[in-house]
């Protein structure tokens, strides 16, 4: 487990990661695991993140060691599609008993790994570790390798045990064992001076599928989709592309980040989310291409694509525009998707009332501030009902969100469009775009809202819960507005930290008191941010707002 | 008579088998104002919540301690005292179900301890309903997790009442096992309301899982049955238990405040149905409502004209013991043959079904097996697509999860509708199949009698 502990550390020293630069070195220390909530959290854990990651690899084994609980629930819901081998799709777990908590489930391991072979042949097997086999200190880095040897297979262990921390952390731990076990390890057939890794995108929907053909068409061969529609052999061979784009923000930098340093291959992080984001990347990996010795007419043959393309993009969308005119979305997503989605909706003619950024790392904020304007409307943590009266008050006409929150929107009858993993449409490129208009525009105009919004014959006009609910809300709003001491005291009581539960107020009086001015001078005062750290972020904007003021007050 | 046997391969592939804590978590969430909690590291509630979600299609209150590393190790009293008092304030429950997971277990987590502990430390949660299950996931299954966890309740909420004479006969305690859908209590309840009675159900998805458009935003469940209701349970004149996973919970009811029990171990089919109406029409002294009687009669048909296309059919099914026998059951009584059966773990109800053996595995043997026994027809949840079309053979989905169909928790079984329909929509898949697959064409009979897998053999 050392070795476990050694890679999270490293994984936490991302140099690529810029919200990683900017901490001190105690700070970078404690990683960036957030201290998960008890009883407020409801995000996946590493080992979910790892197998998120990896899994659609279509041609490899994935062997999950652990009680049933950590694949039997979960397996083969993920919306990654392949085009050959369905290898993936098939659930292998060891499902440890108690004799194996007892005794050890090292053998009950190795043996299922010859049954996998001996069975499916597949051309390696991934072999993930979980809590349990975790805890009583099951070797399976050991027993990859005894396996490797026996059975002159790939065996790769993948040491990403549920609770080390959050997806996120997951998905990185994955790709250092791509890094470790898998990439440069094989050699590919021939190479050309178009080969070009795609890092961290997952196929999901076969979105892949509505990018590849353009590349195709430009004669640029994707070497390696880490882990998209990717078959095991092209990832051990992809450390001889000439160049790689990064997907999905910040999931896999670090392999991203050390292929360039180990094999000299240059990255961008790009999306093709959205129609100007596709033509940027597909410039951007053009460019790379070129510097990396492909012929300059690359770039001729690129921007004449994407003048088609988007003339073409642009066509199909300009109908919609009218329709979208005044129309709101409200944006819930994690951090993945948050940035290039909004841009693509833009595009569209939407207006954007809100992101949620719960997942998003203070770069991602960034960069939606940047895209959205400076006043852009974040939403941290919304509870259900804020969500429903935000739609409710017609500040927001369709939401866009992952599967979790739909229902939400659902039941407010309101129109709801799924943009996350298990969702049945694909978004990517050019074509996407215009696929993800034709949704909202669809979502947007169903009759369905009308008739499911119509109140049962029994129902008294304004006697449904719906208004009573906004009623009530209002009520609530009307005594505050009226009681400017409750008011305060309510503005006051909103809790920055949940952590180490500290309200606004006393970060508020703390910053008078003692004068701060940044956010380790709060946490030192308040303890709040001495936790996960995630509001730190909201602690910097309150001292923005507030520093100037308690200056003031200092200089009376 | 079956035998039963247990897989010994090492590696389980395509698992049937979901976990117990998600099996005890589902039974929490039939009560009212409730808040599932798992005792883990925050995947095991992920996956969970993902699961239950995909195939109820509802938003799912389901909450986790999240353990780390660290936690795990050193024990994880501050995680749950954390997560109790987080769920207290943040939505206001009314009861709090703990379910333990592999994670704590394996260090020994003494949560009843703990939940001693702060109600000790904590006023504001001294009197908060907490119930705490041990559900190992290392252990045992889905259907098991969901057993403890209404036995558990039963022994911690229901109050012992202070003299039989308070009594109600027109009370009546339903404890459903976890094969019946929503719909399924639905059905029942509409049924022991015709005979006069008013059903208490534990747990009662009917009200919270049911897909209906609740009164207001509750993080917690929208509906199910509250406490006051449970800790009343003991002036019933019977308890009903259906499914032979709830004999356990019915005998503590019984122990406790003396309510006798009758259990179904199968509500699926005439004769079960029958039984079910003699029976009311016992404890409620009135006669069987005519609805019934046509209803029987509907049955009795839907069973005649399906008995042409499900007679015959080799039949392969995965699932947990009580829903095992009964589809198992249903289909056996109209002429097919359960060839193939697996489910997920032990049951007395096994070595009882109609067949000669019974297999706790996976779904790769399920679908090896059907292979070899040239089953034509498998049921199973929605994890059984990929191997029911490897094989090309008609795939009905039933059981948990069902999360590429819509209407899994309002398919019916219960009752003589619930069957009848249940009857049509295997057949109209079979035809279905028929049509698509199976007609004839002029090289169907040139090899002659002996030739094998003749196309319109079906």
């Amino acid at each position: 487990m050392s070795s476990l502990s050694a890679t999270i550390q490293d994984v936490f020293n991302e140099p690529g990661c810029g919200k990683n630069a900017n901490k001190s070195e105690a700070e970078r220390k404690k990683g960036c695991t957030k201290q998960l909530q008890p009883g407020g959290a409801a995000g996946g854990c590493a080992f979910d993140g790892a197998k998120i990651a990896l899994q659609p690899l279509t041609d490899v084994a994935h062997l999950v060691h652990g009680p049933i609980a950590c694949e039997g629930n979960s397996w083969d819901n993920r919306g990654a599609k392949s085009s050959g081998s369905n290898l993936w799709r098939t659930g292998f777990t060891t499902d440890i008993n108690e004799t194996d908590v007892v005794f050890g489930g090292e053998k009950r391991l190795f043996k299922s790994i010859r049954e996998i072979i001996e069975k499916y042949d597949p051309p390696a097997v991934f072999v993930y570790q979980t809590c349990v086999p975790a805890m009583i200190g099951d070797d399976i880095d050991a027993v990859c390798k005894a396996a490797r040897e026996k059975f002159g297979k790939p065996v790769i262990p993948i040491n990403s045990p549920g609770f080390v921390g959050p997806k996120n952390l997951g998905n990185k731990l994955a790709g250092e064992a791509l890094l470790e076990h898998v990439i440069g390890t094989e050699e590919p057939e021939y190479t050309t001076p178009y080969d070009l890794n795609i890092i961290g995108e997952y196929n999901l929907s076969g979105e892949l599928w509505q990018v590849k053909p353009l590349l195709d068409e430009l004669g640029i061969r994707i070497m390696a989709c880490i882990s998209g529609d990717g078959k095991y052999k092209e990832v051990a061979s992809s450390h001889r592309a000439k160049a790689a784009m990064m997907v999905c923000s910040k999931a896999m930098i670090n392999v991203a980040r050390k292929m360039e340093e180990r094999y000299g291959i240059p990255f961008f992080e790009g999306s093709f989310y959205g129609i100007e984001d596709s033509s940027d990347s597909l410039r951007e990996i053009a460019r790379m291409l070129i510097e990396r010795g492909a012929p300059a007419e690359l770039m001729d043959r690129t921007e004449a694509l994407i003048a088609r393309e988007e003339a073409k993009a642009w066509a199909a969308i300009a109908k919609y525009k009218p329709r979208f005119q005044g129309k709101k979305v409200l944006l819930i997503t994690g951090g993945v998707k948050s940035w290039s989605v909004v841009a693509a909706l833009q595009e569209a003619g939407l207006e954007l009332v809100g992101t949620s950024v719960k997942k998003s790392t203070k770069e991602d904020k960034e960069r939606i501030k940047e895209l959205m304007g400076q006043d852009a409307h974040m939403i941290e943590d919304m509870t259900p009902r804020e969500m429903y009266k935000m739609l409710k008050d017609a500040r927001a006409d369709i939401m866009l969100s992952g599967g979790r929150s739909q229902f939400i929107a659902l039941k407010a009858s309101m129109p709801w469009l799924d943009i996350n993993q298990e969702r049945h449409h694909a978004y990517m490129g050019y074509v996407g775009m215009v696929k993800l208009v034709e949704e909202i525009d669809k979502a947007l105009y169903n009759p369905v809202w009308a008739q499911v919004r119509k109140p049962a014959p029994w129902e008294q006009a304004g006697d449904n819960w719906q208004s009573r609910a906004m009623a009530q809300a209002e009520a609530e709003a009307t005594a505050l507005a009226a009681d400017p001491v409750k008011a305060e005291e309510v503005r006051r009581s909103k809790k920055i930290c949940n952590c180490k539960s500290v309200e606004l107020g006393v970060i508020e009086d703390a910053i008078i008191a003692s004068n701060l001015s940044t956010v380790e001078g709060v946490r030192e005062a308040t303890n709040a941010s001495g936790g996960c750290g995630a509001c730190a972020v909201r602690i910097e904007e309150i001292l923005e707002q507030m520093v100037p003021a308690s200056h003031a007050i200092a200089a009376e | 008579m079956a035998t039963v046997t247990v897989s010994k391969k090492a590696c389980s592939v395509n698992p049937l088998k979901m976990s117990q804590p998600i099996g005890g978590a589902l039974a929490f969430m039939g009560l009212r104002g409730a808040m599932p909690l798992l005792h883990g590291s925050q995947g095991c509630t992920s996956f969970g919540l993902v699961l239950f979600t995909r195939h109820f299609k509802e938003a799912i209150p389901m909450q986790t301690t999240a353990m780390s590393e660290v936690a795990t190790v050193l024990g994880g009293y501050e995680n749950v005292e954390q997560a109790v008092l987080n769920i207290y304030n943040r939505t206001k429950p009314e009861i709090i179900g703990i379910c333990s997971t592999g994670v704590t277990e394996t260090k020994g987590d003494d949560v009843d301890g703990y939940i001693k502990l702060i109600r000790e430390k904590h006023a504001a949660v001294a009197h908060l309903p907490i119930v705490y299950v041990s559900t190992p996931d290392f252990k045992d299954a889905f259907q098991d997790g969901w057993e403890k966890t209404v036995t558990r309740i039963v022994e911690t909420m229901v109050d012992a009442p202070k003299s039989a004479a308070r009594r109600d006969p027109a009370k009546i305690n339903v404890l459903p096992g976890c094969h019946l859908t929503p719909g399924d209590l639905d059905e029942l309840r509409t049924i022991l309301e015709d005979f006069g009675l008013e059903p208490t159900f534990l747990p009662d998805l009917a009200g919270s899982l049911d897909g209906h458009i609740p009164d207001d935003f509750t993080p917690t469940t929208i509906g199910g049955v509250g406490v006051e209701e449970i800790s009343t349970m003991g002036q019933a004149g019977w308890t009903i238990a259906i499914g032979e996973q709830m004999r356990r919970a019915a005998e503590a009811l019984q122990q406790k405040t003396g309510v006798p029990f009758r259990l179904f171990e199968r509500l699926c089919g005439l004769e079960a149905n029958d039984a079910l109406m003699a029976f009311l029409t016992e404890i409620s002294d009135r006669p069987a409502p005519m609805k019934y009687r046509r209803q029987r009669g509907q049955l009795v048909d839907a069973m005649l004209d399906g008995h042409f296309h499900i007679g015959g059919r080799k039949l392969a099914v995965g699932a947990e013991p009580d829903l095992l026998n009964e589809i198992g059951g249903l289909l056996t009584e109209m002429g097919a043959q359960l060839l193939v059966a697996v489910t997920t773990t032990q049951s007395p109800v096994l070595e009882r079904l109609p067949t000669e053996e019974v297999l706790i595995g996976d779904l790769e043997d399920l679908e090896n097996l059907a292979k070899v026994k040239d089953c034509d027809l498998m049921v199973t949840h929605s994890h059984g697509r990929q191997a029911a079309s490897r094989l090309k053979i008609p795939f009905f989905r039933m059981g948990i999860p069902m999360f590429d169909r819509l209407g899994g928790g309002h398919q019916l079984m219960v009752g003589y509708r619930g069957a009848r329909d249940l009857i049509f929509a295997i057949s109209n898949l079979l035809m279905a199949d028929h049509e698509e697959n199976h007609e004839p064409t002029p090289d169907s009979w040139r090899d002659g009698v002996g030739a094998s897998h003749a196309a319109t053999s079906h």
